[in-house]
């Protein structure tokens, strides 16, 4: 269980002063929940990620996961970029074997989860193929790998598939949610498509911008697992209609529907 | 593959410009090499036409032919001198590698001490060296070693900025991510920040080996017995100016290969860079 209790995060530029990025944020993620966060950009989505990952420490208000307070980085946290950042002197394997090397241990041992896990992605024969050899969704594909790796019981996704196209989109996202459905860790999941948010989640989180905060928590009750054509689906429907409609009483941000 | 490419038949009509351009591909090629020795050998006769034109003295302006000869038959003394010459540079361009990369290590690992070296980096940067040479001599005295630092302080400032901006060119998230796996700043050093910055070491190798060469010459013009540098020295002032033609060309020769030598380097140590 993942708790925000009265999370706040403010920082000081040389412009504006201080700039509150979070205010009073309240949210709690059961153990195996698929959560999403959408919002417009600036509303602090991806410091809500680093807060609970404990590379950020709030300025008020207490963040614990599973009654341990966060008071630093944890290596229980997958965590997966915006972009990919893969490292290109590196083979596939090799760079989805990273966080083994960062923990200190022997990569060789677990090279055979390596390649399971690219072998779940479709990226199965492409275990010595390099980074500039791979199309953006197959090296995203490796980041989620990356992640995983290490087997966390938390998975931390900062738009991860902000920079595919929507096809790839659609389908790395329900790659995404088959590999959850083995073995259901914790997703906080970034994004700031809704369509995305609705189909990948079991909750939506809202969020507002200037300062940050939640709006509103919109429960999906989509059945799992879930499929392309639960987009056409009322329920579906219903859930996106809200939660554009909670983003638009955030203030004129949100009132740009092409955004 | 060709499985799968068999069924389609659409591609048939592509596939035709498709080959049609690796023979026109190859003419551009030959085109590419064509080309710059056209406007070699062009130079090559404007000079004979001009020397002979003109009458020019043969120790004011040696006409290409005589260089040539020159060369031939002076290369075993040119290829000595090279050696010569050579060690020096590659002395002092391997000191520069040694000194300047624990300088950039420093220098992008901690602020305070990057505000504190880099105004005194440049400051010595901006004293042209040829101005210390003489220096050197009183101070060093007359052997290889004045040309070899020399060479080292020319070779020195490229390869400390380069790599210094190498070194802060890491993805934040790279970071992050060490810190997420409580990985230690040397794990992080060496499997991530240190690889990252080569393509930038290189960088400023390439540059560094020429200005290595320069500097080893200007150390032997000031004072030596022995090196291409003195070889033109001594040609000039004995109006052999065809073998100083000569030992230049030995001079650039040398410069070529170096770099050439720095960038297969490159090339086996960073096979990824051009390509991501």
């Amino acid at each position: 269980m993942i708790v925000l209790d009265g999370v706040s995060m403010a920082y000081r530029t040389r412009q504006k002063g201080a700039v509150t990025a979070l205010h009073g944020l309240d949210l709690q993620v059961a153990d195996g929940e698929f959560v999403t966060l959408v919002g417009p950009s600036g509303c602090g989505k991806s410091t809500v990620l680093k807060l609970v990952a404990g590379l950020l420490m709030p300025s008020a208000g207490r963040i614990t996961i599973g009654d341990k307070a966060v008071k630093g980085p944890r290596r229980e946290m997958g965590f997966v970029f915006q972009t990919p950042v893969l490292l290109p002197w590196r083979s596939v394997r090799e760079n989805v074997l990273l966080p083994i090397e960062m923990l200190g241990l022997p990569a060789r041992g677990h090279a055979e989860r390596a390649d399971a896990l690219l072998a779940k992605v479709g990226l199965g024969g492409f275990e010595r193929a390099h980074s500039w050899e791979l199309s953006g969704g197959m090296q995203q594909r490796v980041g989620i790998c990356r992640a995983l790796v290490h087997d966390p019981e938390i998975l931390l996704m900062d738009e991860p598939f902000a920079a595919l196209d929507a096809m790839t989109r659609e389908t790395i996202g329900f790659e995404l949610l088959r590999i959850w459905e083995e073995r259901r860790k914790t997703v906080l999941f970034v994004t700031h498509s809704i369509p995305e948010a609705v189909l990948l989640a079991d909750r939506v989180v809202v969020m507002t911008a200037r300062p940050g905060r939640i709006a509103g928590i919109v429960p999906i009750a989509l059945p799992r697992p879930r499929t392309v054509e639960m987009e056409y689906d009322a329920d579906f429907k219903a859930a996106a209609l809200e939660i554009r409609r909670l983003i638009d009483q955030g203030g004129p941000i949100g009132h740009h529907p092409g955004a | 593959m060709v499985t799968t490419r068999a069924p389609d038949t659409g591609s048939g009509p592509a596939a035709t410009p498709n080959s049609d351009a690796s023979p026109s591909s190859r003419f551009a090629d030959l085109g590419r090499w064509v080309a710059p020795l056209v406007s070699f050998i062009a130079i090559l006769a404007l000079w004979q036409v001009t020397v002979v034109v003109f009458r020019l003295p043969r120790f004011i302006l040696p006409p290409p032919l005589d260089v040539l000869i020159a060369f031939g038959t002076n290369l075993p003394t040119l290829l000595r001198d090279s050696l010569v010459t050579l060690r020096e540079t590659v002395l002092g361009f391997f000191l520069s590698i040694v000194v300047a990369v624990p300088l950039a290590v420093v220098i992008a690992a901690s602020a305070p001490l990057r505000n504190g070296l880099y105004p005194l980096l440049l400051l010595g940067q901006s004293v042209p060296k040829q101005a210390i040479a003489p220096l050197l001599l009183l101070w060093i005295g007359y052997g290889e070693m004045p040309k070899v630092v020399l060479a080292f302080l020319t070779a020195f400032f490229p390869i400390v900025v380069n790599t210094a901006i190498g070194l802060q060119m890491t993805p934040p998230e790279m970071h992050d991510l060490g810190r997420l796996l409580s990985a230690s700043r040397w794990r992080v050093f060496f499997k991530v920040t240190f690889p990252s910055a080569m393509p930038y070491f290189f960088a400023g190798l390439k540059v560094a080996i020429s200005l290595a060469v320069v500097g080893a010459v200007i150390g032997e013009f000031i004072g030596a017995d022995q090196g291409l540098g003195q070889r033109i020295v001594v040609a000039s002032g004995n109006q052999r100016t065809e073998l100083a033609f000569a030992s230049i060309m030995m001079l650039s020769l040398l410069g070529i290969v170096l770099f050439g030598l720095v960038a297969l380097a490159e090339k086996l140590l960073c096979p990824w860079y051009n390509k991501a």
